[in-house]
């Protein structure tokens, strides 16, 4: 059975829908309503608060701190300023990706990495002979994730001012100002949404203070607690990969064709192969040598025809709201040159998005594939044109 | 020929002029864009009237932006941002009230305090309508047929449209016969015996035409209005971020993007006829721009009375346009609220994030009607209120308010005379405070400022005929191959190169862009069937 969050006695409170699924071992909720909706244009329109604590959290604290994520990393982090956050996936020793998550430096001593997957004994394993001592906080850490255009607005208050000086991909240690106090934390300028956004990170203690300061600043600007679904929604318009739906982990998979290279899934340009060895770091070699066979590629379907399919059967276009995760095949003249693995409409964008692997050919954007479209438990195709992603990309964002 | 300023000149940089502007400068033409005022959009504008608070200040929600054109345009990037609508809150004078919702379970819940017949039927009612949706689509995202015509490829699309007709059960071909000739009542009347459903749904009928929910034809209108609801998961009524106006700044900026100039405050005189062929237009500070033809995004009157002269034109097509109804029946009360109004009925703000209907009774409604039938606006007017400000913060300051109210009827004719409206402007403007105070209570006490718009307004501030916010009545014989004229419904004019690309052409009125960018699609050549010039009867 999941566990509940520090935060679960207030998002019990609010979700109304009942609707939970399990994340990372705990209780995570898919809507507050009955319809994603309204989350979603939140998002896009004001702010939203989700609760991200199940993710993995590990404290990574030692002189060799920035070797350690070397190693086991595909990014050199020696050089890696303090108060820097990145966003990185790691291989196993043939190259194939094991997971994504991102790395902070808080000091230059101390990371915080995190992950969707355990990594504890991943980084123990690595750590050998180097000084530096890996500490699992993932049930400590508590992790809000504060996202959209006002989201800004709504933290400054909490924070101060200083918050507007917050670059993208930059760490800020701040005390949060909180009903009866000052609690400590560290907010990041980082999201699963592609929107303007912080992540916010306080000892699980902490949390519900912090939880509710948010909501009550976010209160007049329109901020709604956001579930999973609505995260699923933007996190496509990103472009933003989800392990275990995207791509599989090398460790998960059972046959090589299920595995993936950075280079496949688009992480060419995190990928630092020419400095001390790192895991997987010659099997990348001859990868980048050889060239990817298969890339990860936006896709968007063409509306016209895919309501032309539906439109056949005298029905009107049918999506579901939340993101499909199963597959499709993708077809170039009638073969299949690869799959589809998330789809979903884009409310804001009108578009029906999908991400997918093609052959490493047909990854050019604008090159016109088909994608399989089932319609009264008939097969049909549609057109679907690959697209560079992010689908949604606005200013705001780095702004 | 001679060398031209532009490829293209569109007048009026209300959304429709602009979409058609984007269209024709991403297929590579040199495109001006003519906007009279300082402040783009035409009715679909947002200014800041009073400071902090921002008013849509003629159109007010978003429903039928062809999601079509939102892809060909992207117009997302350019800043179109829709919020959608979550509920329809009917507020009644005996302390009940119904509240639909976007969820149908709840939606039924509410209905079946009023009706467990029709909560029961609810769900049939919206599976008839979405089938009839999928009927009118193909008619509002393609170009009027030409009956007249023998060619071989309108007698296509002809057949193409009449096989929804035979394609259809014998039970489906009656629906759709009887919705374009029934009362919008009638319609509803077989359906639903509550009046808290029926008001309130009737209203779409008569919005922007001179009728009453009991008129033949109105059945049709609620249909054209319905259209917004039809798609479930792609749901379309919404409000812009900050405001109705962003959709035309996001039009513009696609324009300008695509390579389009915009110029504002830049009247148009006249349109520059030679020879039967529009030539360029003269600003009214005379200066004289040349282009190879010339788009008007104004009303057929203004485009055509105003900007070419009847002297260009042949003399059935000035008697068809004189016969053109327009005949404005709504005003516009906008209000900056310092709190959030409160209903007596329904105390909370959950119900009021979408919109509120002020219509209690199919009877309260017609006798709005006749107030308006002999030549004043209505005592107690249909209303419906928005609240944009509580799911867009960026219109107002924090916990204040924007109320915009579409008001009906307020006749264009009055019998004072039109020009007399000014006298009555503030008069109107107490009816409306009066009617909602009815729910209300101590409304006016709230009110930091407040902005009235008669239909007379209308037509002096954003140069919409007679103040009829659809260019024309959407009355059955005013659409498709009739709008604005037989013969006439496809962008063509019969001065050559002159183009109609505006709610007065089809499909019609509401902030859809379908004319505009039908328009531009036509003078690109773009069309399916062949342009022709004018009718061939």
């Amino acid at each position: 059975m999941p566990r509940p969050t520090p935060l679960h006695p207030r998002t019990k409170e609010l979700c109304t829908s009942l609707a939970y699924k399990e994340w990372a071992g705990c209780y995570a909720v898919c809507r507050y309503d009955t319809y994603h909706d309204r989350e979603y244009y939140a998002l896009r329109h004001q702010a939203t608060l989700m609760d991200a604590t199940p993710l993995y959290k590990y404290e990574v604290r030692g002189p060799h701190a920035a070797e350690l994520l070397s190693r086991v990393t595909v990014r050199d982090y020696r050089r890696h300023a303090v108060g820097r956050v990145s966003y990185v996936c790691w291989c196993d020793e043939h190259g194939k990706v094991l997971d994504d998550g991102t790395a902070t430096r808080l000091d230059d001593d101390h990371f915080r990495f995190t992950s969707a997957e355990p990594a504890l004994s991943w980084l123990e394993q690595h750590a050998r002979g180097l000084d530096v001592v890996v500490e699992d906080t993932s049930r400590e850490l508590a992790a809000l994730a504060l996202q959209g255009p006002l989201s800004r607005d709504v933290l400054r208050p909490l924070v101060g001012a200083g918050l507007d000086e917050l670059r993208f991909f930059r760490a800020l240690p701040v005390s949060f100002d909180v009903e009866g106090g000052k609690v400590e934390g560290l907010v990041t300028r980082t999201g699963y949404t592609g929107d303007l956004g912080y992540e916010l990170w306080m000892r699980n203690d902490d949390a519900l203070a912090v939880y509710d300061a948010v909501l009550e600043s976010g209160k007049p600007l329109g901020l709604l607690p956001m579930g999973l679904d609505a995260l699923d929604v933007s996190r496509v318009e990103a472009g933003f990969l989800l392990n275990g739906v995207d791509y599989s982990s090398s460790r998960s998979a059972f046959i090589e064709r299920q595995k993936s290279t950075p280079f496949e899934l688009g992480f060419d340009w995190m990928v630092q192969l020419e400095r001390e060895p790192f895991v997987g770091q010659a099997a990348l070699r001859a990868e980048r040598e050889r060239g990817p066979q298969r890339k990860l590629v936006g896709l968007v379907v063409d509306w016209d025809e895919f309501e032309a399919i539906y439109e056949s059967f005298g029905l009107p276009p049918h999506l579901t709201a939340e993101t499909c995760r199963e597959g499709a095949p993708l077809y170039e003249h009638g073969s299949q040159v690869g799959y589809a693995t998330s789809r979903t409409w884009s409310p804001l964008l009108k578009q029906y998005l999908a991400l997918g692997h093609v052959e490493a050919r047909l990854a050019r954007p604008g090159t016109r594939l088909e994608i399989e479209v089932t319609c009264e438990y008939e097969r049909h195709r549609a057109g679907a044109v690959v697209t560079a992603t992010p689908f949604f990309d606005p200013e705001r964002k780095k702004a | 020929m001679a060398r031209h300023d532009y490829d293209t000149i569109v007048i009026g940089g209300g959304h429709n002029g602009l979409v058609c502007a984007a269209y024709l400068a991403k297929a590579g033409q040199k495109v001006l864009v003519l906007e009279r005022r300082h402040v783009l959009g035409g009715a679909a504008v947002s200014e800041e009237l009073y400071p902090g608070f921002t008013y849509s200040v003629c159109s007010y929600v978003v429903s039928l932006l062809r999601p079509w054109i939102i892809r060909d345009l992207q117009l997302p990037r350019f800043g179109l941002d829709l919020i959608p609508l979550e509920s329809s809150f009917l507020p009644l004078p005996d302390g009940r009230s119904l509240c639909r919702w976007s969820d149908a379970e709840r939606t039924r819940d509410e209905v079946s305090a009023f009706s467990r017949h029709d909560a029961e039927v609810m769900g049939d009612f919206s599976k008839a309508m979405s089938q009839i949706g999928r009927f009118v689509r193909p008619i509002i995202d393609t170009p009027a047929p030409e009956p007249a015509s023998w060619n071989p490829k309108e007698v296509l699309s002809l057949l193409r449209l009449g096989q929804h007709f035979t394609d259809a059960t014998v039970d489906q071909m009656e629906l759709r016969l009887k919705l374009l000739t029934m009362s919008a009542v009638d319609y509803l009347d077989e359906w639903f015996e509550s009046e808290a459903l029926k008001a309130p749904m009737s209203v779409s009928g008569i919005i922007g035409t001179f009728l009453g929910v009991r008129s033949p034809g109105t059945a049709y209108v609620l249909l054209h209005h319905y259209m917004g609801e039809i798609d479930g998961a792609f749901r379309s009524w919404g409000f812009q971020r900050g405001g109705t106006g962003g959709v035309s700044n996001a039009c513009g900026n696609a324009a300008r993007h695509f390579g389009a100039e915009i110029r504002t405050e830049a009247p148009v005189a006249r349109i520059r006829v030679q020879d039967g062929k529009a030539t360029g237009v003269v600003l009214e500070n005379g200066d004289e721009l040349s282009a190879r033809n010339v788009v008007s995004g104004c009303d057929p009157r203004r485009t055509f009375m105003g900007f070419v002269g009847a002297e260009h034109l042949p003399e059935d097509f000035v008697e068809g346009l004189s016969r053109y109804r327009f005949r404005g029946s709504s005003g516009k009360v906008n209000l900056a609220l310092d709190r959030l109004p409160e209903f007596a009925c329904r105390p909370g703000a959950e119900h009021l994030r979408g919109d509120i209907a002020i219509a209690p009774s199919i009877d309260y409604l017609e006798r709005a009607y006749d107030e308006a039938k002999y030549g004043d606006f209505s005592r107690r007017p249909y209303i419906n209120v928005v609240i944009p400000s509580l799911v867009d913060p960026t219109v107002a300051p924090p916990g204040k308010h924007v109320m915009s109210c579409f008001v009906q009827y307020a006749p264009y004719e009055i019998k004072e005379g039109p020009e007399h409206w000014p006298e009555r402007r503030e008069a109107f403007g107490e009816t409306v405070i009066d009617t909602l105070e009815e729910y209300i209570p101590n409304l006016r006490e709230t009110i930091l400022h407040k902005q009235v718009l008669s239909p007379w307004d209308i037509e002096q501030e954003f140069g919409l005929a007679e103040g009829n916010i659809f260019h024309g009545e959407l009355t059955l014989d005013q659409l498709a191959f009739q709008r604005p004229t037989a013969g006439w419904a496809r962008y063509r004019t019969p001065v050559r190169n002159l183009w109609l690309g505006s709610s007065g052409a089809h499909p019609g009125g509401g902030l859809m862009g379908a004319p505009g960018a039908l328009c531009a699609k036509a003078m690109l050549g773009q069309l399916g069937a062949p342009l022709e010039q004018g009718v061939s009867s």
